[in-house]
């Protein structure tokens, strides 16, 4: 193997559009702390939530097709941010252990896939594989007074059986991380709590009323600004925080980060790397302040 | 040799899927076998006269019955063929039902497998021999295991039976979880006034010796010859001279002591005693929190003690007591509350438990009655019940229904009302069960008298909003999702089995689930004994149970001991290891492997021979596997018996000719 830390990395289709900053952060991030991420050859897309509710063997074969594709690469497994297309790559390579089931995957795949390979999320191997201890070591920029709610969505940890990792009604490993880089994790209490999900296109209100809620509840708790793991969840609570605004008539300007994103800026990545100019929701207030913090310290 | 096949009907357990007829049939061309017929109830009183009649008529030496396990009837047929004047080893079952009947539904298959284990049966037959029993003493002393409502009963009935009762109580007083409880259901009087006399008659029965701060550490021995080391944990202070007073309770500096007794709602002084209505009322110090004993300093308990108690140097003893049966009530632990991540249990200070929330209810408790929230002092004005907390819940492998939750909640809610009729308690909960005398009626009397609000449904999270709390549920009636604001969340949390129950379990040798609740004999007709001779269960050591059956199994658990011990004589079993004095070359390979320690070293004219004490020996048989020359034999267990039921079965038999 390569090195310690190389996995074949699975972008998906939103970290190529909505959630560009949050492949470009990751890609960054993982470069800065030694994980080596190599691009799964010719990926696909792994069916988001459509293929699931239509075919569970087609869904599966979208995901085994990536695994196959890499199972010939020097890795120590697969790795994506997206915890949507993780479940996908998680329940296809679950069902598969089912030989029956394997069997009809298999035979729409052009060869048999091995279905041998970890399957992880990045934040699972940053957490696990790298640890907080070793991340606070290589913070040069801590974000210090940075109060956050950690927001891991519902499907991150669920699941359990299928996802095993971290717990599924109060997960933990991105407060572990935001603490390392300095920042101040509030007692955020919805942490796996539903955004709303793909309702934002269809059910606007039902987008507005569950993100709504999450905003509140991040505000009550002190937070200045939350912090996911979830492409879509950072969407709703960012992009349409407008749109929440109107409907509950609250006021929001609540800075919505990729986890990717703190981590990168604590480490002194460049703000272009991170691609901080792509939130909706504009978090330069809450640098310069830690920086003024910073300054006023040091003097 | 003539041997009597009875195959039994079961009515239509075994005849539904065997021709017994068959069987019975194919039974008698088996050579040695003089009789056979099938029988609607071999267990039956007709079944058993028609085989005493046979047995008579047929001059039978023997007898086969063919149906059901040994376990519950070949004490049954024993007695039987005794009566009809053979000895009641003369007899062998074979089991058509559980084995046979009951696993499988092709009829051929069945009928050909059930003529093969009566033909192992008769085989066996053959080569069986009249064992007779022999009596030893028994020790009329008896051993109660654990201090809560169902050991305390069993002592005292054991002791006013006219027995001597060791008591073994792992903490410093008796009372168990029921001395926590502020009130009962569903007549709503005073726990600790109803248990309280209790416990000062154990303290005053001079039948029975208290070992509180105790723990069973091993147990060797036999039904009525049990010798028991009973491990005295260090309480550091000398209980023969401790009055109980208190003083050093009111100088000791640390205040921050845990306190179990009240389940760490506030806290409590490194030495202390639990409660007033302690018994032993005798103080004891947490060497966790004491500063003499974790920083050397301090001794201000040795200084105020009126007489002189203290003793820091104090270690742990070890006593032994002999006795004659044992009575395990060991009770039961709750559901650890913090499992539940999304009710935030540890996490949030007013999400609590409900024996907790029994400590703040209680007169005695922290709050002295007052219910107050654990975060900020406050009376709450919504609280929340939150049942099923770790009961019929498989997600965190609890499948059982706890069984007193449902009353306990309906209690708490009514209480609440009581101590504050301004508060509003909501309950959410799957099902009430509540199948006792006056039981359901006390669920209703909480929902109609006192307007608690049943809500039908899980609760999904819990989660704090400003100082209240957010409890959102579903409404399965009203097919609505809900959310409460609570002051106050109350965890009904369910039983599970005492934290070293398996290890306890070990050294008694007895059963225990997957849960670690000890198994009873049999679920119906043997409810508190075990497959270990003179070992009796009583209360939610046996599984989850509230005070009223715990107390029921106390008495009767104490009734069996009193009936094993009104012999002065017990039947030893004779199905034990013989040693052949001929064969054996005494290498001691057999002294070695006995898990019970029932074989010794004799000298036999100067050379050295095993020998089998028989009423240690369990008949277990590993001696018999090890012995090289095949000089210790398991009597009925017999090489030569079991390779008569081997050549049976291996041989051409009817069976296969049925084809």
């Amino acid at each position: 193997m390569s090195s310690s830390l190389t996995f074949a990395y699975y972008p998906g289709c939103s970290g190529q559009g909505t959630s560009i900053e949050y492949d470009k952060s990751t890609r960054a991030v993982c470069k800065a702390l030694g994980i080596e991420l190599v691009d799964i050859p010719d990926w696909s897309c792994c069916g988001s939530s459509p293929a699931h509710t239509v075919d569970h063997i087609l869904s599966a074969a979208l995901s085994a097709r990536n695994i196959l594709q890499a199972e010939d690469m020097d890795v120590q497994g697969i790795i994506t941010p997206c915890p949507s297309c993780l479940t996908n790559l998680k329940v296809a390579s679950h069902r598969m252990r089912d030989e029956q089931f394997k069997e009809k995957v298999d035979d729409l795949l052009n060869e048999p896939c091995r279905n041998d390979l970890p399957i992880m999320s990045v934040l699972q191997v940053i957490y696990e594989k790298l640890g907080p201890k070793a991340l606070a070591a290589k913070v040069t920029n801590p974000l210090k007074g940075l109060k956050l709610a950690p927001y891991y969505g519902c499907i991150m940890n669920r699941p359990p059986e299928v996802m095993d990792f971290d717990d599924c009604e109060n997960p933990v490993a991105m407060d572990h991380l935001m603490e390392a880089v300095g920042a101040e994790v509030m007692p955020f209490p919805l942490k796996v709590e539903c955004c709303g999900a793909s309702f934002g296109v269809a059910r606007n209100d039902v987008v507005t009323k569950l993100s709504g809620k999450l905003l509140d509840v991040a505000a009550d708790c002190g937070a200045a600004a939350m912090v996911t793991a979830c492409p879509l969840c950072q969407m709703n609570l960012d992009m349409r925080q407008d749109q929440i605004n109107r409907a509950n008539k609250s006021s929001h300007k609540m800075a919505v980060f990729y986890y990717t994103q703190l981590i990168g800026k604590a480490l002194g990545l460049s703000d272009a790397s991170l691609m901080l100019d792509k939130l909706c929701v504009d978090p330069g207030h809450l640098f310069r302040e830690i920086e003024t913090a910073r300054t006023a310290d040091a003097v | 040799m003539k041997i009597g096949v009875f195959v039994c009907h079961c009515g239509s357990n075994i005849a539904g899927t065997v021709n017994v007829g068959s069987v019975a049939e194919e039974a008698l061309k088996l050579p040695s076998v003089a009789f056979a017929s099938d029988t609607m109830y071999a267990c039956s009183e007709p079944g058993q006269d028609a085989i005493i009649e046979a047995i008579k008529e047929h001059r039978l030496d023997g007898v086969v019955v063919a149906s059901c396990s040994p376990r519950m009837h070949e004490p049954t047929f024993r007695k039987t063929v005794e009566r009809a004047g053979l000895n009641r080893y003369m007899f062998e079952m074979a089991n058509i039902r559980e084995h046979v009947s009951w696993i499988g539904k092709d009829k051929d298959a069945n009928t050909r497998k059930a003529v093969d284990l009566v033909a192992m049966a008769v085989a066996k037959l053959t080569q069986d021999r009249e064992l007779t029993p022999k009596t030893f003493d028994i020790n009329k002393r008896v051993l109660v295991i654990g201090g809560g409502v169902a050991g305390i009963q069993a002592a005292l009935d054991c002791a006013d039976g006219g027995l001597e009762v060791v008591l073994v109580e792992k903490t410093s007083s008796i009372g168990g979880k029921m001395s926590k409880l502020d009130k009962t259901f569903p007549t709503v009087d005073c726990s600790s006034c109803i248990l309280g006399p209790k416990m000062v008659d154990v303290a005053q029965h001079p039948n029975i010796t208290l070992y509180a701060s105790s723990e069973v550490a091993d147990v060797k021995g036999y039904v009525g010859n049990f010798n028991v080391s009973i491990n005295r944990k260090a309480t550091y202070v000398d209980w023969a001279a401790c009055t109980g007073c208190g003083l050093c309770m009111e100088k000791c500096p640390s205040k921050k002591s845990r306190d179990v007794f009240n389940e760490e709602i506030g806290t409590t002084t490194a030495i202390n005693i639990p409660f007033p209505q302690a018994i032993p009322k005798k103080a004891s110090i947490d060497p966790e929190f004491c500063l003499k004993l974790t920083k050397g300093k301090c001794g201000v308990c040795e200084k105020v003690c009126p007489t002189n108690a203290i003793r820091f140097e104090q270690k742990q003893e070890t006593a032994e007591e002999a006795v004659g049966a044992i009575i395990t009530a060991t009770g039961y632990d709750l559901f650890d509350y913090t499992r539940y991540e999304e009710y935030g249990g540890g996490r949030y200070a007013d999400v609590i438990t409900s024996l907790q929330y029994e400590r703040l209810l209680s007169a005695s408790g922290p709050t002295g009655g007052h219910i107050k929230r654990p975060s900020d002092g406050k009376e709450p004005k919504d609280v929340v019940f939150i049942q099923c907390v770790g009961s019929r819940d498989k997600s965190v492998d609890r499948p059982y229904c706890s069984g007193f939750c449902c009353m306990y909640t309906a209690k708490q809610a009514i209480l609440t009302k009581d101590h504050l009729p301004e508060s509003q308690s909501y309950v959410f909960y799957m099902d009430i069960r509540a199948p006792g005398k006056l039981y359901d009626e006390f669920t209703r009397r909480a929902m109609e008298e006192y307007g608690t609000k049943y809500i039908r449904g899980r609760v999904a999270m819990v989660y704090p909003k400003g100082d209240k709390y957010i409890v959102r549920g579903a409404d399965t009636l009203m097919g609505a999702q809900v959310e409460v604001e609570a002051d106050l969340v109350v965890l009904a949390v369910g039983a599970e089995a005492a934290k070293g129950a398996p290890q306890l379990a070990e050294k008694l040798r007895i059963s225990y689930d997957a849960y670690g609740f000890y198994m009873e004999s049999h679920p119906k007709l043997r409810p508190v004994e075990t497959n270990t001779a003179g070992v009796f269960l009583a209360g939610s050591c046996q599984g989850p149970k509230d005070i009223p059956t715990s107390v029921g199994q106390g008495s009767a658990a104490a009734a069996k001991v009193l009936a094993l011990f009104s012999k002065d004589q017990l039947e030893s079993d004779p199905q034990v290891s013989v040693v052949d004095i001929k064969r054996c070359v005494g290498c001691g390979k057999c002294i070695q492997t006995c898990p019970f320690g029932a074989i010794e070293e004799m000298d036999f004219r100067g050379m050295p021979k095993a020998n089998v004490i028989e009423t240690i020996c369990q008949g277990c048989g590993i001696c018999t596997s090890t012995c090289p020359q095949g000089a210790i034999q398991l009597q009925h267990f017999t090489d030569n018996q079991i390779l008569a039921e081997v050549n049976a079965i291996c041989q051409q038999t009817p069976a296969q000719n049925l084809k």
